[in-house]
Formats: structure tokens, sequence, C-alpha cells
């Protein structure tokens, strides 16, 4: 490689990108928004046993002022869903979606008028994550997710 | 003398530039996207009430007040009690004076009628 052999020993080069992703990713900090059950499998994946900070994401925040992932966990009601949106756009760019469960992928079983089918019908998901509730380790897998899809990021797309 | 502390010196301004580097550069490559609804206040969601700057009754002052002053009475009560039997019958009888006096007081203001709410 050019430039890092005039340089020598003792220096590192890198992008912009490389560097803002690696940072991006490593510190993607989540704004829970548990909405039933599946609450309880997200406050597993950030204790000890699964332990999400391996993956730089034990930072809850729950001002979405500071999050860059939005954890839509458990059953989305209509009612419900123009706060999440509120929330959704109120988080700083960029940010990522995480539908967590069944109800909140696709409704679940509560296929009912006051449930949206789906979070999908007014958020932009980016990752969907299947069981009733799902493990926690399915959880950090669709986080691995993210960060592959950050990794592909560009801050030259940002603007 | 002050060469020894030189690393300390080093360490505060790498720390500083860290810090202060971090922000100029997020400010460069981070996307800003504004809109009314990301600059409104943030209330779980829920639409945003009034000001800020809401005025509360003057009652719940008082009330706050009446409270530091018994609650001051009890923190002097604690190490009386502890010392009790070494303070004997003269601060016991000093104890008592002092009780009597926010009693008074305290009758005082239920004339005054502080702590009716209507």
């Amino acid at each position: 490689m050019g430039i890092e052999s005039a340089f020598g020993d003792g220096y590192v080069t890198t992008t912009v990108d490389a560097l803002a992703n690696w940072a991006r990713k490593n510190s993607v900090w989540p704004m829970p928004m548990g909405l039933s059950c599946c609450g309880i499998e997200l406050m597993a994946m950030a204790g000890p046993r699964f332990d999400v900070s391996r993956f730089g994401s034990e930072v809850f925040r729950f001002s979405p002022r500071q999050a860059d992932l939005l954890l839509v966990a458990g059953t989305c009601t209509y009612k419900m869903s123009k706060v999440v949106r509120k929330i959704w756009d109120q988080m700083p760019d960029p940010k990522w979606c995480i539908a967590m469960g069944a109800c909140a992928s696709t409704g679940g079983m509560f296929r009912s008028y006051p449930v949206a089918q789906g979070i999908d019908e007014f958020l932009p998901v980016d990752v969907y994550v299947p069981g009733c509730p799902p493990r926690p380790d399915a959880v950090i897998h669709a986080l691995m997710q993210i960060q592959e899809k950050i990794n592909h990021h560009s801050v030259m797309m940002d603007k | 003398m002050f060469e020894q502390y030189i690393p300390v010196l080093f360490l505060i301004v790498l720390a500083c530039a860290f810090g202060v580097g971090s922000l100029v550069v997020t400010g460069f490559i981070g996307p800003k996207r504004p809109n009314k609804i990301k600059n409104s206040a943030y209330e779980s969601g829920m639409e945003p009430i009034g000001t800020a700057h809401e005025r509360y009754s003057v009652k719940y002052y008082m009330v706050a007040m009446l409270f530091v002053v018994f609650d001051v009475e009890i923190l002097f009560m604690y190490p009386w009690a502890v010392q009790f039997r070494m303070l004997g019958l003269f601060a016991f009888i000093e104890m008592l004076i002092f009780i009597g006096l926010l009693f008074a007081g305290y009758y005082y203001i239920i004339k005054k009628g502080v702590l009716e709410w209507e």
C-alpha cells in the first residue's frame, strides 16, 4: 500500500468511512421500547448472561436524543403507534430500527382492530426478529445484522 | 521539580483534545436533518402541554417549609434519644420545651388556616 510504506512502522492509515463505521457499529445505543412481554427478553439481553455490552450496545438510552437504535419489543397498538413514530422522529440521524418479536414484526397473534399489523406500517424497519418472544441471542444476532449494515454505510450517504 | 509532572500535563492535553476533537469531527461528518417534530420537546412521545415555566400554588411552599421545620425537630431528637440516659432529666425538660414551642407554632398555623386547601 502506497502511503503506509512511506510512513514506516508505527503509523496506521484509514479512511474516514472505515473509522466512522467502526465507531458507529461498536456504539449502537438502543432506545428500548418494551411494549409487552418481549421487553423481559430485552432486559435479559442487557444482563450479564447474554451481555450485549460485548457489542457496545449496553447503554440503554431513555431519551431519543442519545439513541441510535429503536428497539421495538412487543405488541404495538395503533394508539401507541403515534408515540413510537414520534420517538423515532425525534432520534438524531443516522438511526436504525429493530422489530423484536412476532407482534412487532407482523402483529403476531393479535389479528384485531387495535393492533398494528407490524410496525413497518409506520416505521422503516431494518431487521425483523422472529419468535414469541425471541431469545436474547436472536436479538443480539439482529444487532450484528445492524452492525453489518453500518459497515456498508458511507459518510457521504448522509450528506 | 515539575518535570516529573509533564506526563500528567500531556495526559490532560490528550484527554481534552480527544473530547473537543470528537465533538468537532462529529459536527462535520454527522448528518443533520432538523425538522419540527425532532426539535419539539421530548415528552415520552406524547404531545407537550403548556410551557416548562409552570407556576405552582404557593400552598406547596408553605407545606414544604413546615416539613423542613418538623424534619429538623426529628433530627434534633435523634442524638438526644441516643444519649438520653447520660443527659438525664435536664435534657428531657429542654426537649419538652423545644417540642412545646414547635407545637405552639403548629397550633398557630392551623388557626391561621395554612393547612386548609380550599
